[in-house]
């Protein structure tokens, strides 16, 4: 079957984050994305657990969206804009996809 | 019954207990867990039901005058604690401008489960309040969120404060289901709460156990995870603020002339510190402020004084005041 070249990118955030990211990724054009619950963690910042957290503020979650490689430019600058000073990491992958129009 | 006695009974209650049995549960790292959904469901349940019952009690017992006052005094002491917390902070710890601001804020706002312990407690000893209280619980919620971020910009630091935020701060979920559910309890009255009093009055206590092993848990958890975040002078700060916010409570509660168990409740509501709506605010508003220090401070120093100290003391100095 045939396959076709795409990035993945996965920004891991703060969950009182998640909504103004996934509004300047739509922004940027980018014209899908996933968001996933993520159980916990450590980093930088210290241990978390999303487990007993009744405010949202100590809890984190995953967007991914995959894009063709010449968005990912702007969709990275959107992104960043969000997340500069915020606790979280950005990372990207290569992937591939089977339906390049979507994308 | 005097103030050890009140303490003791408190401390020996069913819902300090499972605080504790969720507190050391965690520390001494023990796989014990409330799913984070359960966690929402039983905060769902004990935010409807307080605020039906708030509702109800305004319906049995109609207006009176000092609603208003009592809304008004609120959104001051929201405002205002912040700026005598800051400077507390400054002082007495080693925290930053923007970290202390942070940490202020979240002083002025108020725990509605703290709130939700002294209504039971003065269930317990047969103290009535004014229903409304659960309105000005609602109305102190965001106010110390405005007063913290202007604390910031006098330091010369940028808070991002956009209009988003304003919506979220004012829409947050535990905001409008307390608002919510008040108003369906005042709508429907007394008739209301017979219809669906086997759920909301009958399994209160145990849902509130329930709640607070899973507070015990978070506390425990925070305080492990977060060893040596935390200074002595902000660890005496998370002591020292319960009883001046208090102090303050108790003079607005007299000026207005509430109920005994009026009073309590506003000392409590004056002496708590948010752990919901503020902490999410300050993830958006101050990135830069550490969330282990205010979170910790706010969970797992003051929520625990005042459920074990500050209640019985609140409670005995309202004695006291009004001569109830």
């Amino acid at each position: 079957m045939e396959t076709h070249e795409a990035k993945r990118v996965e920004i891991i955030i703060e969950a009182p984050m998640a909504r103004r990211l996934t509004k300047a990724l739509r922004d940027a054009g980018v014209t899908g994305y996933t968001v996933l619950p993520v159980l916990g963690g450590s980093g930088r910042s210290g241990t978390w657990t999303r487990e007993g957290q009744v405010s949202a503020a100590g809890g984190m979650v995953a967007v991914v969206c995959l894009i063709r490689a010449d968005r990912l430019d702007g969709l990275l600058d959107a992104a960043f804009e969000v997340v500069e000073s915020h606790i979280g990491v950005v990372s990207i992958t290569d992937a591939q996809v089977l339906r390049a129009e979507r994308f | 019954m005097g103030l050890f006695e009140l303490a003791a009974a408190n401390l020996i209650s069913p819902i300090i207990l499972s605080f504790a049995l969720g507190l050391g549960a965690a520390l001494a790292r023990s796989d014990l867990s409330v799913p984070e959904a359960a966690a929402k469901a039983l905060s769902l349940y004990l935010l409807f039901a307080i605020g039906f019952k708030g509702g109800a009690g305004v319906a049995a017992h109609g207006l009176d005058a000092t609603l208003v006052g009592a809304l008004v005094a609120g959104l001051v002491l929201s405002f205002a604690i912040p700026f005598v917390a800051f400077g507390l902070l400054r002082a007495i710890s080693a925290l930053g401008p923007v970290d202390a601001a942070a940490v202020a804020g979240h002083y002025g706002s108020i725990s509605i489960v703290t709130f939700v312990a002294a209504t039971s407690v003065l269930q317990s000893q047969g103290i009535a309040s004014e229903g409304y209280m659960v309105a000005v619980a609602a109305v102190m919620e965001a106010p110390a969120i405005l007063s913290a971020l202007w604390i910031v910009a006098r330091t010369g630091r940028a808070a991002e404060m956009e209009a988003g935020l304003v919506r979220e701060i004012l829409l947050n979920g535990s905001i409008v289901l307390l608002v919510g559910s008040f108003a369906i309890g005042w709508i429907t009255g007394e008739e209301g709460l017979a219809q669906i009093s086997s759920f909301i009055v009958a399994p209160f206590q145990g849902v509130l156990c329930l709640f607070l092993l899973d507070m015990g848990l978070v506390a425990g958890r925070g305080l492990r995870q977060s060893r040596g975040v935390l200074g002595f002078g902000a660890v005496v700060f998370g002591c020292l603020m319960p009883p001046i916010g208090a102090t303050f409570g108790l003079i607005a509660g007299l000026l207005l002339g509430l109920s005994t168990g009026g009073v309590v409740l506003m000392m409590v509501l004056s002496a708590s510190a948010s752990y919901i709506a503020v902490p999410a605010a300050m993830r958006v508003a101050l990135p830069e402020a550490n969330p282990s220090i205010y979170l910790t401070l706010s969970l797992g120093v003051t929520f625990p004084f005042n459920l074990t100290v500050g209640i019985p003391l609140y409670l005995s100095a309202a004695t006291l005041a009004t001569g109830g």
